[in-house]
């Protein structure tokens, strides 16, 4: 054992959070800067990390959920408004379905409430999926079900439809909501699956703990230089406890998102879920507090558009969310430990 | 960056679990009750016998001198079998590690590792808690000796301990942080006076206060120079904030385990409050688990301790209350003669967990100026 990062791992993370400093956002206004946002993405292009998880030469992906999981904190905690999860899901589902990468912008089709991949029923897909950190992406991965085998097709997505997270936009299946199986490929069983969905987890995670890190810095900065009765409102215990308590909530979440992203290619697939499962559940529950307090600390601020503070509590939102919050995550620790439900780890 | 085992942890995995088979004492939950603190020095004698314990401490000080991260093989493997957690002595031992002359690490260290000598730790005072450096006990120099008077309290496990680590004044005229001196306390002796605490959960074999009146100890028992007392004291809080250092995962996970098997065997009486409490519980020791394997490994370079110990001291804290959270809602609060009440001894003794070792507010004021360099008032 020794989860310290490899060499590598530490070069990767610096590249990462070099290009999410320099690029990302530092202002609520910077989301209007088109300019900016063509300069990440094509940083973002031009590094690969989307193609982590894409069948390399051996069969298995190019990289571990290790370094994806490495990118996604970087990416988070710099609020990069540039697709990563969702390019990364889809690499990752075509590489277990044995099809060739996108030639083209992806990402996948959620269901409504983000918990899992749509499936389109005969072949229609429902009309409330929701395609995650869709900028960009014309299509979007659905499971289809072949006469009782899941495949995967691709559904035509419409215009963006915003959402909650001002950093990765969400898309909705456009007005032919036809999923197009692909000709090629293999069926994916549960195992390939549970994996995917702990990738799933392992990535929301580290992306969490990324925006924890970058909103705590934003209050612990803000603290500094925020004067109130003459001196800055850092120095008052209220304020100082408040603070405190959110870095340890974000040491926790960065111990237990470490080892979920380890065991999504080093455990049994069904060791891995449960490892996401606990990971996100805490993340999830860590992420909404900090950011909370990083908007209270802001003070009447914090409550303003203009203050990023309201940036990072919705990109928290969103990745709370994905592949199931506190509560399913929750369940699926139970079932895990043998006092859940009868149907299963899922 | 790898949670899984070398070849070698492997292999040590193995035969730990083997022994562990044959050689669980099957103590009560920790801190539940007098027979766990009775029971305990034999399990302490045991495990070292056997090869398990002071695995990462080094070999003169009677451990291992193997890598910091086998000390989470252990807990893993305690909470899978059932066993008590390991012994909780690892911040005296760096203490005397780090501040002891060649001659104090080698009369008292092999005792304290194997388990044969039995110590406590004399540092807080009725009016020096949060304050410590306040302290008020007082050492005169007599020949060769000193004379040791003072009151103690919070003194854990002080009516079975060989020695007391007192920290006491030696120079009144120094500033405050600076006149105080460590000794190794022999306490078996008239001028010691016990007076054991009860705990809110009922127990009356871990606190104590303890009287010192004129107890007398060799000058050789000083630990590090005069005046060093205050850095030793805060080399030994730090290590004592450390869950890995403490091996509460295995003492966390173990209730966590315990609690899970009453729910599997009565499914019917636990409704989804209660499994939440405990889905909770299982998170936070997971977490710890996580967390100390990975202060474990940056320590493969060797150890360090600084400000972060207050943050493994909070998720420590938060894991043991979540815990307890979960042993009141799944053990209930049913008198002793209706139900076991060992759960709700779980659920009271938890609350000593924020104020022992440093109160919680203690740690977000060194949190907050220590890393994250807030400005004082």
């Amino acid at each position: 054992m020794d989860v310290r990062l490899s060499p590598e791992q530490v070069a990767l993370r610096d590249s990462a959070a070099q290009v999410a400093g320099r690029l990302g956002l530092h202002a609520v206004a910077d989301l209007d800067d088109t300019e900016r946002a063509a300069k990440l993405d094509a940083a973002v292009s031009a590094s690969g990390w989307r193609e982590l998880r894409a069948e390399s030469d051996d069969g298995g992906p190019w990289a571990s959920a290790v370094e994806v999981a490495v990118v996604a904190e970087e990416l988070g905690r710099g609020l990069a408004d540039t697709p990563f999860l969702g390019p990364t899901m889809a690499a990752d589902l075509r590489r277990l379905a044995g099809l060739a990468p996108a030639t083209a912008a992806e990402t996948v089709l959620l269901t409504s409430g983000l918990g899992d991949i749509a499936e389109a029923v005969v072949g229609v897909v429902p009309a409330d999926g929701v395609a995650v950190d869709a900028r960009g992406a014309a299509t979007a991965l659905i499971l289809v079900n072949d006469t009782g085998r899941r495949r995967l097709g691709e559904v035509a997505l419409g215009a963006d439809a915003a959402g909650v997270d001002l950093t990765r936009p969400a898309s909705q299946p456009g007005s032919v909501r036809t999923a197009t199986l692909f000709e090629t490929g293999t069926p994916l069983d549960d195992e390939a699956l549970t994996r995917w969905r702990s990738l799933g987890l392992a990535v929301a995670c580290a992306d969490l703990v990324g925006v924890m890190r970058g909103a705590l810095n934003l209050a612990a900065d803000y603290a500094r230089e925020r004067k109130q009765y003459g001196v800055p409102i850092g120095s008052f215990q209220a304020v100082q406890h408040l603070l405190a308590d959110a870095l340890v909530l974000m040491e926790g979440s960065r111990s237990i998102a470490l080892h979920a992203a380890w065991a999504v290619d080093a455990v049994s697939s069904r060791e891995a879920l449960a490892a996401a499962a606990a990971a996100k559940a805490y993340c999830a529950r860590a992420a909404r507090s900090v950011c909370e307090t990083v908007i209270q600390v802001h003070g009447g601020i914090g409550n303003t558009w203009e203050c990023l503070a309201h940036v990072f509590l919705r990109r928290a939102l969103l990745s709370s969310d994905v592949f199931g919050g506190v509560g399913v995550n929750l369940e699926r620790v139970l079932v895990a430990h043998g006092v859940g439900g009868t149907d299963g780890l899922r | 960056m790898d949670f899984g085992d070398s070849p070698d942890e492997g292999a040590f995995r193995l035969r730990l679990r083997e022994w562990l088979a044959a050689n669980n004492p099957g103590l009560p939950p920790s801190s539940t009750a007098d027979e766990y603190w009775a029971g305990q020095a034999a399990w302490h004698q045991t495990l070292y016998d056997a090869g398990f314990f002071g695995l990462s401490w080094p070999v003169e000080a009677g451990g291992h001198g193997l890598p910091s991260v086998y000390e989470v093989i252990l807990d893993e493997e305690l909470i899978a079998a059932g066993a008590p957690p390991r012994p909780s002595v690892g911040y005296l031992v760096q203490g005397l590690l780090e501040h002891g002359n060649a001659d104090v690490r080698q009369r008292f260290l092999p005792g304290l590792v194997s388990g044969r000598d039995r110590w406590c730790q004399g540092f807080s005072e009725p009016d020096a808690g949060s304050d410590l450096a306040s302290l008020r006990t007082r050492a005169v120099r007599e020949g060769s000796e000193y004379v040791i008077t003072g009151h103690k309290v919070w003194t854990s496990y002080s009516d079975q301990a060989d020695w007391c680590l007192v920290l006491a004044r030696t120079d009144p005229d120094a500033p405050k942080h600076r006149g105080i001196s460590a000794f190794v306390v022999p306490m078996r002796q008239a001028a010691i006076e016990q007076r054991p605490l009860t705990m809110i959960n009922g127990i009356t074999r871990e606190f104590g206060e303890v009287i010192f009146d004129g107890a007398r100890v060799d000058a050789a028992n000083m630990i590090g120079e005069p005046g060093e007392g205050w850095r030793l004291a805060m080399t030994i809080v730090s290590h004592e904030r450390e869950p890995g250092e403490l091996g509460y995962v295995g003492r966390y996970g173990k209730l966590v385990k315990e609690l899970a098997q009453i729910v599997r065997g009565r499914p019917a009486d636990f409704g989804a409050e209660q499994r939440r409490d405990l889905a909770w519980a299982m998170v936070e020791a997971e977490m710890l688990r996580c967390h100390v394997s990975r202060r474990l490994s940056d320590r493969l370079d060797g150890i360090t301790h600084g400000p972060e110990g207050s943050v493994d001291k909070l998720l420590m804290t938060w894991t043991e209350q979540s815990v307890g959270h979960a042993a009141l809602a799944i053990g209930g609060i049913a008198p002793a003669a209706v139900q076991d009440d060992t759960w709700l001894r779980v659920y009271l003794y938890s609350r000593a967990q924020s104020v022992m070792g440093g109160t919680s507010q203690i740690q977000r004021n060194l949190i907050a100026g220590r890393i994250l360099e807030m400005p004082t008032a």
